[in-house]
């Protein structure tokens, strides 16, 4: 069924179908509908959930912790400063292999307050063990969660499904809202290895010296590294069952392209159009949007731009004192390849600015212009 | 509930993903960092059952007439019970191991 929907009830329709049981929220702009929608279904019979409100995002993920222990599948959401108070039990989350799924729309942390998207709230949780998947429509938001459910609950970690505030989460966009059936198919129930059970009792995640908490960090690495294959074959069979699907990456014109930009969440779109009119003119230019975050897609990026002579790297993020996160994770994949291009690193949109198709060409023409890679350039810093 | 029992592993392959106990807690005795003892003096207790309630742990145990017991396998020695006590009827003692 075709359904004009927010990106926030993309999220909402993704936890529904994937037949959640467990949900744990607390609201936060721009996430609110996400779980207003899903309080409602429960309320009105529509999806047979425990929804259980808490008195912050801690608990939030503590609570989804509890029931996913016991076998529970578990849906939570948030955003920003929420995802902060979060970030404690999200660790606690990948640590008890507790496969929950966690929408965060992307919003700038305060101070100064801000309700308008970037990316530094969920990169702030790249080294949990986490896996992260930023969407570019509404429609991928929606076939994220049922197929984060499926690879999480295969390798027993969690997964955050990302979306820009505002651009995605308040915009509204035709989505194919698939049967329950076909999902019921593509995503059998959860039925983890261990739980929590009164008839074998056993502590979970209690006091484990280094004899064996080492061990325990490489089972967590060893998954993330199956992850990438996990993610390709779930994305196989979704494509077969609902025809469309998504990879670690997407190249767009990469093939013969001199210059590739790289992208993540919404400004993919944009670029897109940037790449178009580009092409048009007679230049060169690709897009490699990076998917899934977590797992780094090492192999894919160094194949889709190994063959280039520039590559410009757009990051809705920073770090302080280094670069756009993006960037470095992309310098970092290719430092060890033999195919090495050079990387212009930019930073755009922070705090929800506008990113337009004129802003990427901007940073096409100063690629272009310019013989070797600067570290870091804000792109329409205001001057003076 | 099933027999306690502790289970031991080779290595990285036979463990489980998660972090589960490497047996119940039944085998798996947490006091050991006790330093110093809580000793009840039974001709000073009249059974209120306070330091039962109080106990975080809980590390003390109610006979049938309502008399207290230590359980040492698992009490971590932080007093809370001789704090409470009204009847100081219990003291802490050096730990001898």
């Amino acid at each position: 069924m075709m359904k004009v929907i927010m990106g926030n009830h993309a999220l909402s329709y993704g936890a529904k179908l994937s037949r959640v049981q467990v949900i744990a929220a607390y609201p936060i702009t721009p996430q609110t509908q996400v779980v207003e929608l899903l309080s409602e279904m429960c309320a009105n019979g529509e999806l047979d959930a425990k929804f259980v409100k808490v008195e912050s995002e801690h608990s939030a993920m503590a609570a989804s912790i509890g029931a996913s222990a016991v076998g529970a599948r578990a849906f939570t959401a948030t955003s920003a400063q929420g995802l902060a108070l979060m970030h404690e039990m999200i660790h606690w989350a990948v640590g008890a292999r507790t496969p929950i799924v966690l929408g965060n729309i992307n919003r700038a942390m305060g101070p100064p307050w801000s309700i308008w998207t970037e990316q530094n709230d969920s990169l702030s949780e790249r080294d949990t063990g986490i896996m992260q998947v930023y969407c570019e429509s509404n429609q991928e938001v929606q076939d994220t969660v049922i197929q984060s459910f499926r690879v999480s609950e295969k390798l027993l970690l969690p997964c955050m499904v990302v979306l820009d505030a505002f651009y995605l989460s308040h915009t509204y966009e035709p989505v194919d809202i698939p049967e329950q059936s076909l999902v019921d198919e593509y995503l059998p129930a959860f039925n983890p290895p261990y739980r929590l059970d009164p008839d074998d009792p056993h502590t979970f995640g209690s006091l484990t010296d280094s004899k064996w908490y080492y061990e325990l960090r490489y089972k967590i690495e060893v998954a993330m590294n199956k992850a990438r294959d996990e993610w390709k074959k779930a994305n196989e069979e979704f494509e077969n069952l609902f025809d469309r699907g998504y990879g670690l990456v997407e190249d767009y014109k990469c093939e013969d392209a001199d210059l590739i930009l790289i992208t993540s969440g919404t400004i993919t779109g944009t670029a897109r159009i940037a790449v178009d009119i580009l092409r048009e003119k007679g230049k060169k230019v690709g897009l490699l949007k990076i998917r899934v975050f977590r797992p780094f897609p090492i192999d894919e990026v160094r194949d889709v731009l190994g063959g280039a002579k520039k590559v410009a790297c757009i990051d809705r993020n920073i770090s302080f004192g280094h670069s756009g996160i993006f960037f470095a994770e992309v310098k970092s994949a290719l430092y060890n390849n033999s195919n090495r291009p050079p990387i212009w690193g930019y930073i755009a949109g922070l705090g929800g600015r506008d990113v337009t198709p004129e802003t990427v060409m901007e940073i096409v023409k100063r690629t272009e212009e310019s013989d070797t890679p600067e570290e870091l350039i804000w792109i329409g810093l205001k001057k003076g | 509930m099933s027999e306690a029992k502790k289970i031991d592993w080779k290595g990285v392959d036979d463990m489980p993903e998660m972090a589960v106990s490497l047996s119940s807690m039944r085998v798996n005795k947490t006091a050991s960092w006790r330093n110093l003892k809580p000793i009840i003096d039974y001709d000073k207790c009249k059974p209120c059952g306070i330091c039962w309630k109080f106990c975080p742990e809980p590390a003390i145990l109610l006979k049938e007439d309502g008399s207290p017991v230590i359980d040492y396998d698992y009490c971590k020695g932080c007093g809370i019970c001789v704090e409470e006590c009204p009847r100081k009827a219990i003291t802490m003692h050096r730990e001898e191991r």
